[in-house]
């Protein structure tokens, strides 16, 4: 007989796993992937292609001779920050910027703080909010959207959410704007590459809540936060203020709370912690939309809500039995 | 919908392979081995010496203090060692080692099976024939039924609550006793609903054993006041806090006792126990086993004598697997892995798991990532990850604040956790901690 194994209970596990996790978000990513594609064309692929290599080697590179750690690359989670910092840029932003990026993500946003599951702020929204910052020209020159092309005309144009800046500073009427909710919910506008089709979020927003991967208390907090908010002022002045719905299928809103504040590392670890940390980011996001410099908030206020996780979680406790 | 507690909870496969083995009689073995600690509290006081005969029944231990329990000989025979034994846990208990000659009942006992139901006792005489008779919770966790049938003055049951939950993936024991013992089960409930002067008893069974639930409802149809009530199948359901919500809605405050909320929790294995030593005069001295596991030949229940060597009961299912690499004294959850099969079985030994190959080795650990599974897992509302970390770093006053106390040991956080960390093993470890520092406070 073999020598009997003594541990304490539990005796079994679950079986979940780190990189089940992250290759089932990776999954959830893949029809943002396809809308991406079908409306950018190659530029797409190649700019998700080159930030996901950048991002395993830098993390490889780092955790090897920086960090003298055995390298564990292939826990899905630096793929997953190199996807979404691709689909935080536009399509046809030159290949070395989002290499920049991708240093930066992966080197100050994750590896800086000791690697995986101890870094403050969401990674890639580092990488993004670097590049805005260093390359503002570059990050805001976007590709104009044109169906099953492969290479499409190098047209650019605004996103929806500028041509709103532009009308609210110059103080025209934003109620003139004209707005097609169709094109926003497939995603045949101007925008980063994976934030364009509200359908393609809500379809990973959805196989991630059945496979349980995250649950539905950040995203869910976000939209009705940006919906009550947004809606309140819309209700006041319609002319100045557009609906909130239109704030909810624009920018990053999709994909930031889906995607983006429901990263393990970052978020607050009770339900009720989630939700507040969910209404604070749909709060500065409309805020930065509305009275900030830039057209879009929802990196900034996610970035921000990140440096308030510790702080949550120590005073919004599950609820105790 | 079917009730369920409110917070956490996880759903291991169910694996109940022994689900449909009725029970039998386990062959009486050459040699038995009695420990006198088979409850919670101070060990019993032998009463026989070595040489002494012993009959079937025959008090061997007397209860040392209130919260101990007498220990009787499962067996007739000779006593052949009053000492020190190693038992399950691996470490040396004091026990009573008896030859096994003859099958020589103890007079009073009655060995017929016709069921008894004219309860003709007080409360008194009843709680006394339980104390005797060294009746233990044999849900596993072997509190003196005695004591938990005498509530503090000042505090009054209002609701007996059976627990045939059997929450555990695996154990079958409870489910096969509603089964094939659900007349005695019933009778053993109205026993236990006199002894505490309440109305109302209700059996939570989880909806996996519709067979057990149907049985005892239609036996309970004519009985006023004792409820079967189907729950949805929810680990760790069978936790007393647990099944208080699920059955009656009330939570048992931190630190306190189901009593506060005026429950009173017993096994439905227990009201078997009680039901003979009440009806028949037979102090506990049996109890069914499951002995199961996916590598073992012939899973099944068995109807064991205290103080057989858990190798016999494998024996009877087939032997001990070759690739077995784990031998665990209760269910995969919260039972204790075996330092030593010889070791006997005990008054709250529900079932024999034997895991095999890969099964019993753990995982290897990785980084916590925050995900919060520990947290939305934890049945108590608890924060796994914080409180390991605690532990770990021996911060003791912090763990009392977050509550480490009221974990129950679940194991639903370990189990969860996609990063495969011992979490309960820190959380128990700074629990005995901090609960050593909260007793020398008191002092």
């Amino acid at each position: 007989m073999n020598t009997l194994i003594i541990s304490p209970s539990p005796h079994i596990h679950g079986g979940d796993s780190i990189s089940k996790n992250m290759y089932g978000v990776l999954i959830a990513l893949i029809p943002a992937f396809i809308c991406a594609v079908i409306f950018f064309g190659l530029g797409a692929i190649l700019v998700t292609l080159t930030s996901v290599v950048a991002c395993l080697i830098f993390e490889y590179l780092i955790q090897k001779f920086l960090l003298k750690q055995t390298p564990t690359i292939w826990d899905g989670s630096a793929i997953i920050t190199g996807v979404l910092l691709a689909f935080n840029v536009p399509s046809n932003l030159p290949l070395w910027i989002i290499v920049v990026g991708a240093l930066v993500a992966i080197g100050i946003g994750k590896m800086s703080y000791g690697g995986l599951g101890c870094n403050v702020f969401n990674p890639a929204l580092v990488g993004r909010v670097f590049l805005l910052i260093s390359f503002p020209v570059q990050m805001t020159t976007w590709q104009l959207p044109e169906a099953f092309a492969l290479l499409p005309d190098a047209n650019t144009g605004a996103t929806p959410l500028a041509l709103l800046k532009e009308a609210f500073t110059s103080g025209r009427p934003v109620s003139e704007l004209a707005i097609n909710y169709k094109d926003l919910f497939l995603g045949n506008n101007a925008g980063s590459l994976g934030e364009i089709s509200v359908l393609a979020m809500l379809l990973g927003f959805a196989y991630m809540l059945i496979r349980k991967i995250i649950s539905w208390h950040i995203p869910i907090a976000i939209f009705a936060t940006i919906f009550v908010f947004g809606g309140i002022l819309h209700l006041i002045d319609p002319t100045h203020y557009i609906t909130p719905v239109f704030h909810l299928m624009t920018g990053g809103v999709m994909l930031g709370a889906i995607f983006m504040a429901t990263d393990y590392v970052t978020s607050p670890m009770s339900h009720k912690g989630m939700i507040i940390f969910g209404i604070g980011i749909g709060v500065l996001t409309v805020v930065i939309r509305i009275f900030g410099a830039y057209p879009e908030g929802m990196s900034f206020a996610i970035l921000i809500m990140n440096a308030f996780v510790p702080l949550i979680n120590r005073y919004f406790k599950p609820q105790r039995f | 919908m079917l009730a369920t507690f409110k917070i956490g909870g996880v759903h291991p496969p169910e694996n109940k392979l022994s689900a449909k083995e009725g029970i039998k009689v386990l062959p009486v073995p050459e040699q038995v081995i009695i420990p006198l600690s088979q409850h919670i509290g101070a060990p019993a006081t032998p009463v026989v010496g070595k040489g002494e005969t012993v009959k079937i029944g025959q008090l061997i231990a007397k209860a040392e203090g209130f919260v101990s329990a007498n220990v009787h000989s499962s067996v007739s025979g000779k006593v052949v060692a009053v000492d020190n034994y190693i038992d399950a846990s691996g470490f040396s208990k004091p026990s009573i080692t008896i030859q096994v000659e003859g099958k020589e009942w103890e007079e009073d006992i009655i060995i017929s099976s016709r069921l008894e139901c004219n309860i003709t006792y007080t409360k008194d005489e009843i709680l006394k024939m339980i104390a005797d008779a060294g009746i233990v919770g044999m849900g596993g966790a072997t509190f003196p039924t005695k004591v938990k049938l005498s509530p503090p003055p000042g505090s009054k049951a209002e609701v007996l609550i059976i627990n045939g939950v059997e929450c555990e993936p695996y154990l079958t024991s409870d489910h096969r006793v509603m089964l094939e013992k659900a007349e005695e089960v019933i009778v053993g409930v109205q026993i236990l609903m006199k002894v505490l002067g309440v109305n109302q008893a209700i059996i939570g069974i989880e909806n996996n054993k519709k067979d057990a639930i149907e049985k005892l409802q239609a036996i309970t149809e004519k009985k006023i006041g004792i409820i079967v009530m189907p729950l949805k199948v929810k680990y760790p359901q069978g936790g007393e806090k647990q099944l208080i919500k699920a059955a009656v809605g009330k939570s048992v405050p931190s630190g306190g006792l189901p009593i506060a909320v005026g429950a009173v929790v017993q096994n439905v294995g227990t009201a078997l126990a009680v039901y003979e030593a009440v009806m028949k005069k037979k102090p506990l001295i049996e109890r069914v086993v499951t002995i199961t596991g996916k590598s073992v030949k012939n899973p099944g229940n068995y109807l064991c004598r205290i103080g057989t060597p858990i190798s016999k009961l494998i024996e009877a299912a087939g032997g001990m697997p070759d690739d077995a690499t784990k031998v665990i004294g209760g269910g995969p959850m919260m039972g204790r892995a075996m330092t030593n099969i010889e070791a006997p079985i005990t008054k709250g030994t529900s079932g024999i798991l034997i895991m095999s190959g890969k099964e019993g080795i753990r995982n290897e650990i990785k980084t916590c990532i925050r995900c919060s599974k520990c947290v939305s897992a934890c049945p108590m509302g608890l924060e796994p990850y914080l409180l390991r970390t605690l532990s770990e770093n021996g911060m003791l006053e912090e763990c009392e604040k977050e509550k480490i106390m009221d974990c129950i040991e679940c194991g639903s956080c370990s189990y969860t956790c996609p990063a495969c960390l011992p979490l309960l093993d820190y959380i128990r470890l700074g629990k005995g901690k901090t609960g050593a520092m909260i007793r020398s406070r008191k002092k």
